[in-house]
């Protein structure tokens, strides 16, 4: 075994100098200029580098509460789905015709193989002993037309992407759970005839669905409950309640005494 | 006191060695923002790899009060977020520290690209570069699921009927992630969830345990 002194190592590594590899950097020593000792004097720069990077970070924790949207629904057929930012590239990129559909493989799995495939096998498709990036053209050329690709299809994915119906479509929706007295005269209209139109939208439980919002814990009084069902609202249209005024009386009167307890 | 513990164990464990291996050696010029601004660009495997510390102590509290299971998931990511004491903060900052891990990554791989650093002797050492690369992309995708909120759900959805494409073994491998061939339900969640805590965190010790060997024992890349 060689020990002792003099030995020399190649930068500040443990691989002797001696017998060295090609492409292996000459000692530091050999290098005009100044090192300076990891314990403890670089450490604590990079402490303060790192200090000044978790400021950051926790104003934007701060600033930003990490997203919650309402609690998972298999039965929403009509969730648009979106992955987390950083795989916006591949999922635009399987919305291409010779990426998707009859050629899904191709986009979902050929191309992406192939990227991460190249980006493992770097050292051995790129031998030579130029570090520089302008002495491999091919390999800055392939990096720089990938790290294009890459933005152009996450900004695709982004113009392309409804933000306000992705945020409508998460919201929370508040559960209220309200006793419903299935007696009451109001309910009987609702439930009845008269009432046909408002359940297909509301429901026979009143807790609304797709566009029409839950009726249970609504904020309004008699009088704009009614109102809203003469003349409609948003997405409901007027004239919807088939039955006569004064039946048209109870059942807003019963709407609006579906209150969220206090 | 403190020099006679250190003594104490010196004498039976010989440890001096083991810490000249960790941290008794000199940082070159040429990777020192001191000296040369740009070389802030050799940060960046740093702060990935603080962001990681980060994101094991931030996920450890997690841990304390998420619930695994399809009713409680939501529920209890709910509450963490809006009833426990600094809840907000430390999700928010496993949340952050998820895609500020993938920026800093990526940063880090560029510039060990484009510095050419992967080239002998470190081929070793750049493929378990790319591998812990996967394996972090592997935990944003498993983690993505966890609060079971609507966009976890379809978002995993999408991602299972994704690698469910992959010729020959993509049913296999739709079975082994979500846990039936069919339902992307209770079974997928704590699968996930174990890929998630366990599995994956377990590669990611191993790989990078491997990365800092490979770099104390081969030194920092040359100046250009």
């Amino acid at each position: 075994m060689h020990r002792g002194k003099g030995m020399k190592f190649v930068g500040d590594s443990r691989v002797k100098a001696n017998n060295r590899m090609v492409n292996m950097p000459k000692d530091y020593s050999e290098y005009p200029g100044k090192t300076e000792a990891f314990w403890p004097d670089f450490l604590l720069k990079e402490w303060m580098v790192g200090a000044v990077f978790l400021i950051g970070y926790l104003l934007l924790t701060v600033a930003h509460p990490s997203p919650l949207e309402g609690p998972a629904d298999p039965t929403n057929a009509s969730y648009i789905p979106l992955p987390d930012w950083y795989f916006l590239f591949l999922y635009q990129l399987l919305k291409y015709t010779y990426a998707s559909g009859p050629y899904n493989v191709i986009g979902a799995i050929i191309m992406p193989g192939l990227t991460i495939g190249a980006l493992m096998l770097m050292p051995f498709l790129d031998k030579g002993p130029e570090r520089r990036p302008s002495k491999r053209p091919l390999p800055t050329a392939f990096m720089l037309l990938a790290l294009a690709a890459m933005i152009f299809l996450t900004w695709e994915s982004v113009v392309n992407h409804d933000w306000e119906a992705a945020a409508k479509q998460g919201e929370i929706k508040e559960e209220v759970d309200i006793e419903i007295d299935e007696t009451a005269e109001g309910f009987l209209i609702f439930s009845g005839e008269q009432g046909k139109s408002c359940i297909a939208c509301h429901g026979a439980d009143m807790q609304g669905g797709g566009a029409a919002p839950a009726l249970v814990g609504n904020e309004l009084t008699a009088e704009e409950v009614a109102e809203v069902i003469k003349n409609g609202r948003g997405a409901m249209p007027a004239g919807q309640f088939a039955g006569t005024d004064e039946e048209l009386q109870v059942l807003a009167e019963f709407i609006a005494s579906l209150k969220a307890e206090e | 006191m403190l020099n006679k513990i250190y003594d104490w164990v010196d004498e039976r464990l010989d440890i001096t060695p083991i810490w000249r291996d960790i941290a008794d050696h000199e940082v070159p010029e040429h990777v020192n923002p001191a000296h040369h601004f740009s070389a802030f660009v050799y940060c960046f495997g740093g702060l990935t790899f603080f962001i990681t510390v980060i994101q094991i102590l931030s996920g450890m509290f997690l841990t304390m009060y998420y619930v695994p299971d399809v009713e409680n998931a939501w529920k209890s990511v709910y509450y963490l977020q809006n009833e426990v004491a600094f809840g907000e903060i430390v999700r928010g900052m496993h949340h952050w520290g998820a895609s500020l891990v993938i920026v800093m990554m990526f940063l880090h791989t560029l510039r060990v690209f484009f510095t050419g650093s992967y080239k002998k002797p470190r081929e070793l050492n750049w493929i378990v570069g790319v591998l812990i690369f996967c394996v972090m992309l592997g935990l944003g995708f498993t983690g993505y699921l966890l609060p079971w909120d609507m966009k976890a759900l379809f978002a995993t959805k999408v991602g299972i009927e994704i690698a469910a494409s992959v010729p020959f073994i993509g049913e296999l491998i739709k079975v082994l992630l979500a846990g039936d061939a069919t339902i992307i339900g209770a079974q997928t969640l704590t699968r996930f969830f174990a890929i998630h805590v366990f599995f994956l965190p377990a590669a990611l010790f191993a790989l990078l345990a491997a990365h800092f060997i490979m770099i104390r024992r081969q030194g920092i890349s040359g100046p250009l």
